[in-house]
């Protein structure tokens, strides 16, 4: 078994409200792989991103971490394999230091306290946020922010990372220090994002998801080299995109 | 800056304080929650026309704000803001007790008006120690103090998670104010527009809260409170708990201001 491995298969899902968000959805992610999930507002991203982590639980169909699946039951052990930062991270950064909003994680996993040290401080240090131990996580600035909530997910130790649109909010040198450490982590990786820039630089793979549904899974050249698949899914090719030569 | 982002900086600044390295901040949260306890009850077991004989206990809090080395103004700042309602409770003593009580050459003082003073001086006294206590301890590690000293987790964690409501319910009514404003030309609003705002309110509140218990639960957290600094009772705390009780006790079977000036009176020729 190995828990590297994400799989869902037959997945739907509806809002209490009735509005439906995944219609059917099937997909597997392989130990390493970095997978973009691309597709319009409302298309159903992180709506997935949600059952992948067990923060939602599948109505229809069934999600699985290895053979683990993904129900009430197993949530705590799927949240330790699976890593989820959040869009916003003013919503995971709600402990009054940098040091202690990241130790939240590891602390409730019942470590002994100097793992936890440990950990807080090599976290910090893979997201080069070290010297932000002692500040207050409502004084950082966009980037400092993501890095901490990127830390405080690490310190976890999960297998996959799950990110739900990492690159949001912030500035174009903020961006690119994010780029650079997504592309150092081994980890697998899911990323919902509407930055196709980004997907192109970090994702091996790119799932498109439309109105709920799987509409294309591949390579990001051939993703985004179809013009009617990009059309019909309200996007557009990414500006650093250079279709191949025919 | 808005009045509300003011404001919810100020209280985040109690945080900031609390966070800290300082010898207040190094004593197990238990020890300070006991003494902080034992400190109260003492206040309030005085007589209701006590004034003089409460101020040694003032020495507590500021003893312990210099040990915590926490900024007076700021703690100051918070203790004015709730200073209305301990005004609101004494209100009404000078007008329905007016007994004479005490006597200055030909004018006297009614045991309303004292019995007023002495509620403004227990409000001071209490919320002060409560104030150095947050300041001193950060509110996280209080929760677990109080959970570990036996209180139902339920009630610590509705506690600490109605501490971080404050900041959610601050952060989303400052930007409500702000989008208000913005679209204002400076016009008072109508009375009839706060409802439907404070229902909108509300709502963005109540999701993103709902948001925030999502990132907790994805980083694993059951219920229980855990923080960070480990509480470890050592004999410096069981020192700093008997030493403050026995100060306690003295002040409370001593008058103490009453002694001192017996004894600076008996002193002079």
């Amino acid at each position: 078994m190995s828990h590297h491995i994400l799989e869902a298969q037959g997945l739907s899902f509806a809002y209490p409200d009735g509005t439906p968000a995944l219609n059917d959805v099937s997909c597997r992610f392989v130990h390493g792989e970095s997978v973009g999930i691309v597709g319009a507002n409302g298309a159903g991203k992180s709506t997935l991103l949600l059952h992948l982590n067990g923060l939602l639980i599948a109505q229809t169909g069934v999600v699985r971490v290895g053979d683990l699946p993904v129900t009430a039951a197993t949530r705590a052990q799927v949240h330790r394999t699976v890593g989820f930062v959040f869009q916003d991270a003013d919503d995971q950064l709600f402990m009054p230091t940098v040091e202690e909003d990241v130790a939240f994680g590891p602390l409730n996993m019942g470590l002994p306290a100097d793992e936890v040290q440990a950990r807080v401080r090599a976290s910090l240090e893979a997201v080069d946020s070290l010297p932000l131990a002692a500040r207050a996580p409502y004084r950082l600035s966009g980037g400092e922010k993501r890095a901490v909530a990127i830390a405080g997910v690490l310190a976890m130790s999960p297998s996959i990372l799950v990110l739900d649109e990492p690159s949001a909010g912030l500035d174009p040198a903020a961006r690119r220090r994010l780029i650079a450490l997504l592309r150092s982590f081994s980890h697998t990786k899911v990323i919902a994002t509407h930055d196709l820039d980004l997907v192109l630089d970090v994702c091996s793979r790119v799932l498109v998801l439309h109105q709920g549904r799987v509409q294309a899974d591949g390579p990001p050249a051939r993703i985004f080299g179809d013009a009617t698949l990009l059309a019909r899914c309200h996007l557009e090719p990414p500006l650093s995109f250079a279709p191949p030569a025919p | 800056m808005s009045r509300i982002d003011a404001a919810l900086g100020d209280l985040r600044s109690l945080e900031a304080l609390a966070a800290r390295d300082t010898a207040l901040a190094r004593l197990d949260a238990r020890a300070k929650v006991v003494a902080t306890l034992a400190f109260v009850v003492t206040v309030v077991s005085f007589d209701r026309y006590a004034v003089a004989a409460l101020l040694p206990l003032a020495f507590f809090p500021l003893a312990l704000a210099i040990q915590g080395e926490l900024p007076a103004k700021p703690l100051l700042r918070k203790l004015l803001l709730a200073a209305p309602f301990a005004v609101m409770v004494g209100l009404f003593n000078p007008l329905l007790d007016r007994a004479p009580m005490l006597a200055f050459g030909d004018a006297s003082v009614s045991a309303g008006w004292v019995s007023f003073a002495s509620i403004l001086v227990r409000f001071a006294l209490t919320v002060g120690a409560a104030l150095v206590l947050v300041a001193g301890t950060g509110m996280n590690t209080l929760c677990v103090a109080l959970t570990r000293l036996g209180v139902p987790q339920v009630m610590t964690a509705q506690l600490l998670f109605l501490f971080r409501y404050a900041f959610v319910l601050g952060a989303e009514a400052a930007r409500t104010s702000t989008a208000r404003e913005l679209r204002s030309s400076g016009r008072a609003m109508a009375l009839a527009a706060y409802g439907p705002m404070l229902g909108h309110l509300l709502l963005r509140a109540f999701e993103r809260a709902q948001r925030i218990h999502m990132a907790m639960l994805a980083r694993g957290f059951d219920g229980e409170l855990r923080s960070l600094r480990t509480l470890r009772w050592s004999t410096r705390d069981t020192v700093f708990v008997l030493g403050w009780s026995a100060f306690f006790l003295l002040v409370r079977l001593v008058d103490l201001p009453q002694w001192a000036g017996r004894a600076l009176l008996g002193a002079s020729p």
